[in-house]
C-alpha cells in the first residue's frame, strides 16, 4: 500500500527530494497506475489461461487479452490479427530480423539498417551477416535523420527488408517513417521499425506509413515491463518464422502462454497514450522549450545533440562543453538522467549514436540525455535546470580545457596523449 | 556505484583548484590525458630554493574520481620533495579513496600528472636533465 501511495504522490507532482527527480523517460516510464489498477485482478482473481477452452477462467483471461490487443491494435491503425504479444521490443526485434530473414533467406539476403538503431537490432543483424546475410547500415545526417536520396540508391532487387526506428532512444529524433515506407513499397522492400521510443507518443498508422513490422516495449509507454508486440502485415502478407516453438499460439509466430496482466496493462497504456497523446504533445513541448531556454540563458557553450524540431517532446540530449558527462552526474546527483559519456558505458568508448553525428569525441563524452515525461512538472523543470546550470559552472571551474579556451587555446592544437 | 566517503567529499569539496603562472620558474606544470578519452589533469607544482613542494594547484576535466584523485594528489605533494613526490604510487591513491576497479586509470592519471609537473620544473631548472628523464 506504501507503494501505491508513493506511486500516486509522484504522478501528482509531488516529487519530495528525498529521491532523485526521476528525468529519464527513454530508459523506463513508471506504470501509470491506471493501468496497475487495470492490471490487477488478472493476478489473483482472473488468472485462468487464455488459451484454456474449457471454462470459464479461460474465456475470461481469453477476452481481456483480446481487448488489449485491440487497444494496441487501434493506436497504430492495425488489424487485432496482424499483433503479436512478445517479451518486449527486443524480441519483437529480433523476431521481425530473424523471423523475415529466415522465410525469405533463398529468396532476397539483403538487409537495410541503420548505424544509430538500438544494439538489439544492430547485433541481430551481425548475426544475420554469420548466416549469410548481406547487411547495409546507413550513416545518418549531423542532424541524426537519414537521408531519403541515399537510402533509394541503397535498395536493390535483392533487399529483403529495410529495418529502419522511427524514434532514436539517445537523441529522440524522428526518422521520416512515411518517406521510408513509400520508398520500400515502391521497390518491394519489407519496411519494420523499430517504435518502442515512437508507440504512443507520435501519431503512427501502419497502413498510411506502409508499415509491414513494427516494434513496441509496454514499460516504454507507461505499460508494464516485460511485455511488447510485434505487428506483422497481413495484406500483403508477411511471413516470418517462429523462433520460439510449443503450443503455437500467436497463429504460430510466437509460442508460450500470454501474460494477461501484461497484456491487459500495454492495452490499457495504448488505449491511454492515444487519447492523451494530443494535450500531452503539447504540455511536454512546453516543458522541453522552458528546460532548453533555461540552460541557455543561464550557460554558454552548450549543444544539443539531434533535429529539434523533428524529435519527440519528452527528450534532449545536450553537450556542455568542457564538463565530463559522468563528473557532471556525480554533481547533479539527485537527478536520475543518463549521459552518453564512456566511462557510464561498459564499452569504455562515447555514445555510437552521437559519433554517428559526427559529434566529436570530446563534446561525446560532456553529454546528458534528459527525458521529460507523463509525470514531470514545471517545478521540477526549474529545479533541474537550476540544479544542472550551477553544477555545470562549478565543474567549469575546476576544467584545464575551460581555462584554455577562456585564454583562446585551441584545445585541438595540444598534441594529447591518448590513453 | 557507491563511492567512498572521502572520494565524495573530494570531489564535492575538491582542494587546491586553481592555477599558478607557469612561465614561473619555480612552477612546475603536468598535463596529462586526452579530451577524446574523457580525462584531462592539469597539476601544478610550486617549488621552493630548498627543493620542497610549497604549493600544489589542479583543474581537471573528467569523472568524480578524477576529480578526487587529482585534488587528493595536491595535498599529498605539499611539503614532500621532488624525489620524495615521484614515489606516489597510483596503488596508494586508489587504496586511499578505494577506487572501484574500473576508474583504477584515474589514479595512474593523478600519478602521470605528478612525474610531468616534477619533469618540467626539473627541465626549467637544467634543460639537460630533460634528455635524461
Amino acid at each position: 500500500m506504501q507503494d501505491k501511495n508513493k506511486i500516486m504522490s509522484m504522478t501528482k507532482g509531488n516529487w519530495s527530494k528525498d529521491e532523485p527527480l526521476y528525468l529519464d523517460y527513454q530508459a523506463t516510464t513508471p506504470t501509470d497506475p491506471r493501468v496497475v489498477e487495470k492490471m490487477l485482478p488478472f493476478f489473483s482473481e482472473r488468472f485462468g489461461n487464455p488459451h484454456s477452452r474449457t471454462h470459464h477462467y479461460g474465456w475470461d483471461a481469453e477476452g481481456a487479452v483480446e481487448n488489449a490487443r485491440a487497444q494496441v491494435a487501434s493506436l497504430i491503425g492495425a488489424s487485432p490479427k496482424e499483433i503479436i504479444f512478445t517479451s518486449g521490443a527486443t524480441e519483437s526485434n529480433n523476431l521481425a530480423l530473424q523471423g523475415v530473414g529466415k522465410f525469405y533467406k533463398d529468396k532476397r539476403n539483403h538487409i537495410i539498417t541503420c548505424v544509430t538503431e538500438h544494439k538489439c537490432v544492430l547485433d541481430t543483424c551481425r548475426h544475420l551477416e554469420q548466416d549469410g546475410f548481406e547487411i547495409t547500415y546507413m550513416p545518418v545526417q549531423q542532424n541524426g535523420l537519414i537521408d531519403l536520396d541515399k537510402l533509394d540508391a541503397a535498395i536493390t532487387d535483392n533487399t529483403l527488408m529495410v529495418s529502419i526506428m522511427a524514434v532514436n532512444n539517445e537523441i529522440g529524433v524522428i526518422q521520416p517513417i512515411k518517406e521510408i515506407g513509400a520508398l520500400c513499397r515502391a521497390k518491394g522492400a519489407f519496411f519494420h521499425t523499430d517504435a518502442a521510443q515512437a508507440a504512443g507518443k507520435i501519431p503512427l498508422d501502419v497502413d498510411d506509413m506502409n508499415i509491414d513490422l513494427m516494434s513496441i516495449s509496454g514499460h516504454k509507454l507507461y505499460g508494464p515491463m516485460g511485455i511488447g508486440v510485434l505487428y506483422v502485415r497481413r495484406r500483403p502478407r508477411v511471413r516470418i518464422v517462429a523462433m520460439i516453438n510449443g503450443g503455437g499460439q500467436e497463429r504460430g509466430m510466437r509460442s508460450g502462454t500470454l501474460p494477461t496482466p501484461l497484456c491487459v496493462g500495454i492495452g490499457e497504456a495504448c488505449e491511454l497514450a492515444q487519447k492523451e497523446m494530443g494535450a500531452e504533445t503539447e504540455r511536454l513541448k512546453m516543458l522541453r522549450t522552458r528546460f532548453y531556454d533555461g540552460i541557455n540563458e543561464r550557460l554558454d557553450e552548450v549543444f544539443l545533440n539531434g533535429d529539434l524540431e523533428q524529435r519527440i517532446p519528452g527528450n534532449l540530449n545536450i553537450s556542455f562543453a568542457y564538463v565530463e558527462g559522468e563528473g557532471l552526474m556525480m554533481g547533479v546527483n539527485d537527478l536520475a538522467v543518463s549521459s552518453g559519456s564512456a566511462c557510464t558505458s561498459a564499452s569504455l568508448e562515447p555514445s555510437y549514436v552521437l559519433r554517428a553525428l559526427g559529434v566529436e569525441e570530446e563534446l561525446a563524452h560532456t553529454s546528458l540525455r534528459i527525458g521529460l515525461g507523463r509525470f514531470t512538472t514545471p517545478e521540477e523543470v526549474d529545479y533541474a535546470v537550476e540544479t544542472i546550470a550551477t553544477e555545470v559552472t562549478r565543474l567549469r571551474a575546476m576544467s584545464p580545457l575551460w581555462e584554455m579556451a577562456q585564454e583562446g587555446i585551441d584545445i585541438k592544437s595540444i598534441e594529447w596523449a591518448e590513453h | 556505484m557507491a563511492y567512498s566517503d572521502k572520494l565524495l567529499d573530494h570531489y564535492e569539496n575538491p582542494r587546491n583548484v586553481g592555477a599558478m603562472d607557469k612561465d614561473e620558474d619555480s612552477v612546475g606544470t603536468g598535463l596529462v590525458g586526452a579530451p577524446a578519452c574523457g580525462d584531462v589533469m592539469k597539476l601544478q607544482i610550486k617549488v621552493d630554493e630548498d627543493g620542497i613542494i610549497e604549493d600544489a594547484k589542479f583543474k581537471t576535466f573528467g569523472c568524480g574520481s578524477a576529480i578526487a584523485s587529482s585534488s587528493l594528489v595536491t595535498e599529498w605533494v605539499k611539503g614532500k620533495t621532488l624525489d620524495e613526490a615521484s614515489e606516489i604510487k597510483n596503488t596508494d591513491i586508489a587504496q586511499e579513496l578505494a577506487l572501484p576497479p574500473v576508474k583504477i586509470h584515474c589514479s595512474i592519471l593523478a600519478e602521470d600528472a605528478i612525474k610531468a609537473a616534477v619533469s618540467d620544473y626539473k627541465s626549467k631548472k637544467d634543460p639537460k636533465s630533460e634528455a635524461a628523464e
